[in-house]
């Protein structure tokens, strides 16, 4: 059997973290071909219906990330992804999401080798935590109970 | 039906090393709705653009999806050559191969693997895009320059030369800066007032400069082309409009007994004061921590004594908002105080001085009136010795970068020392000579050879008190790594160059990035140098890095003259990619359901109200509004929103969602 490959998909905004994540390539910094990135223009943009949806599609494991806190290019879009966080976090066990699936995160336009190690140590914890699997369980029952 | 054309970039062989490019386009050839999927070389250059064009042209593709890299970088070349083509360009996008790729992966299946979801990532996501056109916005012509040492002065002359108002705001009483505080600049030693005062003249009398000393930016709203500034003028307790700048009350204040700042505490000023006498403006200003009559109610000499009857005791701080089209960031730098070396006994030892410091003591308007006298005992040191990369180049302090300008002013102090006391001799503990600049080299040269500096090649591990003589301990590397102790008279540690201590909360206010040792961030490190990431705001000086006056004035006129390009258009446009309410055909008219979460969340109160009425003018609903003006396209609105009723043009909720669908469905 081969090694599970977690699918990790990132949600960073534009102004920091995709930037970020542009300087470790600049820097040639090496990190693991788990993790794809989707640009926001900010964190405050993500619905976090979207983790969710994520989670549906097949992901084992996310990255939030965006600008630190009070470095938002837009002022305070990071403080409503933080709250939104707070509150969503709170909600995951109910769900049946292990809340380590989720990474949340504050990378600066400068911070290119803590995007590496963000993207490693995401890929070892999901990697560790196995495939995330609950999603297909309970849509597999879905679908049985209303083929009944 | 869309007709997406995907063009993968080898970025020489930046991408096509790791990345097996032709398997990326054949993969994305197979992708629905892919009409044309092709691979080249430089996709950037004319041919590759060119091969863009044509295929638009001649395929009728509808989106355009190149591989190459970060759209950071080439966004802005793609949309245009589709423009070009006659495609909007809000039709293309970029997926990032090589920087969220190539550059970080090893060459693999998996690598390859990850190109090809990128790319049919950003095709699901192009398939969804829509033509959005540029909002046009006013251009107001007016710059402000936040900082008035020589790159403010000379950003600010470069921009009021060339027809366009500058307001010049200034933190100190005076503008001037850090080189008026030198006393001979390297490599010329030319005396720094000498060619400095004359510019801070010009400001003054320049009619296209408004300057305002003793006063900070306080918030900074808005965008490129109509910031709105709001600037906190700090109550200098006179009036300016009266004061003559005589100087009775500076002569006259009781209490004299005030680390003068400009002189780095090596000499004393009054409670009113102006900071130097070839201060710009030449007024002075109560320093009220300082003021007997504001800490202890008493005094006012100043008033009594004051021809013109200028003080204000009862003034406050103003607070006045400004319309500005550009920014320019010129906030200096700051010296590192060496406290935090206890071996080199900083703050302990009188004669244990930082660079700035022996800067003061060599001018001819310093507290010594040029002499070099020791500040313990004012006597003539015999011996002296410097030490360079005090703090820089020193990862243990946390300073890993070199200042930069350390290397030439030791040099230069220790040349006006062999000058002015011909007996004398002195050393330089150095790591390495970096002298790269124009006549540098033979700067430091002249130095060690006309001069008779001896430089010793190695760190000073201790410095101590003994019998009146600082006993110098370290090391010379070059001759068999001898310890070498040294009785000096003074010692003058070349302390780190550190960014402003206010510079963070600038940053913050002003929304610009900033580095770990907080100097503002460039937008592109070699291409745009004095850019910042946030449009309309550009850098100046020392505030981006540690930099000597030649650099500084290159970069200040750089940064000037993209004012000026900007300046020269009376309109911006400006990207689209902001929020919209939906509408919808009566009776609908919009799902927004008015509960204006959007508004509260907006950080720009771009969202107001619009009342949808009947044929007979009844109101019907109250629905939000995006003021496309203020909206800056953050989207916080739209994660907001509970009916999913505004969305972001460019990163609307169906492309985010054809993204991840996209990005996680492989095989």
């Amino acid at each position: 059997m081969t090694e599970f490959e977690p699918k990790i998909i990132a949600f960073v905004c534009n102004w920091c973290t995709y930037a970020g994540a542009d300087l470790t390539g600049t820097s040639r910094i090496k990190y693991a071909q788990n993790v794809k990135i989707i640009r926001f223009p900010c964190t405050g943009r993500i619905d976090f219906m979207l983790l969710l949806k994520s989670f549906g599609e097949g992901a084992d494991g996310i990255i939030v990330s965006g600008c630190h806190p009070n470095d938002c290019h837009y002022t305070s879009g990071n403080f409503h992804a933080r709250r939104r966080w707070i509150m969503f976090r709170g909600l995951l066990d109910m769900l049946g999401i292990d809340v380590r699936r989720i990474q949340y995160s504050w990378v600066s336009a400068a911070e290119g080798s803590k995007w590496a190690d963000i993207v490693n140590s995401t890929v070892n914890t999901i990697r560790e935590l196995g495939p995330y699997t609950e999603y297909e369980k309970v849509a597999g029952y879905l679908e049985k109970e209303a083929n009944q | 039906m869309s007709k997406i054309g995907v063009f993968i970039c080898h970025c020489g062989e930046n991408i096509s090393a790791t990345v097996d490019v032709a398997r990326v386009a054949e993969a994305a050839g197979q992708i629905e709705g892919v009409a044309f999927s092709t691979d080249y070389k430089y996709m950037c250059s004319d041919p590759g653009q060119t091969m863009i064009k044509q295929a638009i042209k001649e395929k009728g593709l509808t989106g355009v999806v190149v591989g190459s890299c970060s759209p950071r970088m080439h966004e802005p070349t793609f949309r245009k050559a589709c423009q070009e083509a006659g495609l909007n360009p809000f039709m293309c996008e970029m997926a990032n191969l090589r920087e969220h790729c190539s550059w970080v992966h090893d060459k693999s299946e998996a690598t390859t693997q990850k190109a090809i979801d990128l790319v049919r990532t950003l095709v699901e996501k192009v398939k969804l895009n829509k033509p959005l056109y540029s909002i046009k916005v006013p251009v107001t012509k007016t710059a402000l320059v936040i900082g008035g040492g020589i790159a403010g002065i000379q950003a600010s002359l470069d921009i009021a030369n060339a027809g366009h108002q500058v307001i010049l705001v200034e933190r100190d009483p005076s503008i001037g800066g850090h080189m008026s505080q030198l006393s001979e600049t390297f490599p010329t030693l030319d005396c720094s007032q000498c060619i400095l005062t004359p510019r801070m003249v010009e400001v003054a009398q320049h009619p296209n400069i408004k300057l305002m000393t003793y006063a900070e930016l306080e918030k900074l709203e808005g965008s490129i082309g109509s910031f709105k500034a709001t600037i906190r003028k700090k109550a200098k307790s006179i009036d300016e409009d009266l004061c003559n700048g005589c100087g009775t009350c500076t002569t006259k204040c009781p209490t004299k007994k005030i680390p003068s700042e400009f002189n780095t505490g090596l000499g004393m000023r009054t409670a009113i004061y102006v900071p130097f006498p070839q201060a710009v403006p030449n007024k002075p200003v109560i320093d009220k921590e300082n003021c007997s009559y504001y800490q202890k109610g008493k005094c006012k000499v100043c008033e009594k004594v004051c021809p013109t009857g200028a003080i204000r005791f009862d003034q406050e701080d103003e607070l006045v908002e400004l319309e500005v089209g550009a920014v320019v960031i010129a906030t200096g730098f700051d010296i590192m105080q060496p406290s935090g070396f206890p071996e080199y006994g900083y703050g302990k030892y009188k004669d244990v001085i930082t660079g700035l410091q022996f800067e003061r003591l060599a001018s001819a308007s310093g507290p010594t009136l040029g002499e070099i006298r020791r500040p313990s005992d004012g006597k003539i040191p015999e011996k002296i010795v410097f030490v360079a990369c005090a703090g820089s180049r020193d990862p243990a302090k946390g300073i890993p970068y070199c200042s930069k300008i350390c290397c030439m002013y030791t040099a230069k102090h220790a040349m006006l020392y062999q000058h002015k006391v011909h007996h004398g001799k002195s050393y330089i503990f150095y790591m390495d000579i970096r002298a790269a600049g124009k006549n540098y080299e033979e700067f430091v040269r002249r130095a060690i050879v006309e001069d008779e500096v001896n430089y010793i090649r190695g760190r000073v591990s201790k410095i101590y008190e003994e019998n009146g003589k600082l006993i110098v301990k370290g090391v010379d590397t070059l001759s068999s790594a001898k310890p070498v102790e040294i009785e000096a008279d003074m010692v003058v540690l070349a302390s780190a160059a550190v960014a402003n201590p206010g510079a963070e909360a600038l940053a913050q206010k002003m929304h610009v990035s900033y580095d770990s040792y907080n100097f503002f961030s460039e937008a592109h490190p070699k291409l745009k140098p004095v850019e910042t990431n946030t449009a309309g705001i550009f850098l100046a000086g020392a505030c981006q890095a540690p930099k000597d006056i030649p650099e500084t004035v290159s970069q200040a006129s750089g940064a000037a003259s993209k004012v000026i390009i900007l300046f020269s258009k009376d309109e911006l446009s400006r990207d689209p990619l902001i929020a919209v309410v939906n509408r919808s055909p009566a009776p609908v008219f919009s799902t927004c359901v008015g509960c204006f979460m959007c508004a509260s969340a907006c950080p720009y109160q771009a969202i107001g109200e619009e009342l949808i009425t009947n044929r007979q003018g009844k109101v019907i609903k109250k629905v939000a509004k995006v003021n496309p003006g203020l909206c800056q396209g953050c989207g916080t609105c739209v994660a907001f929103c509970r009916s999913k009723s505004i969305d972001i043009q460019g990163y609307s909720n169906e492309q985010m969602c054809a993204e991840v669908i996209a990005l996680l469905n492989h095989e």
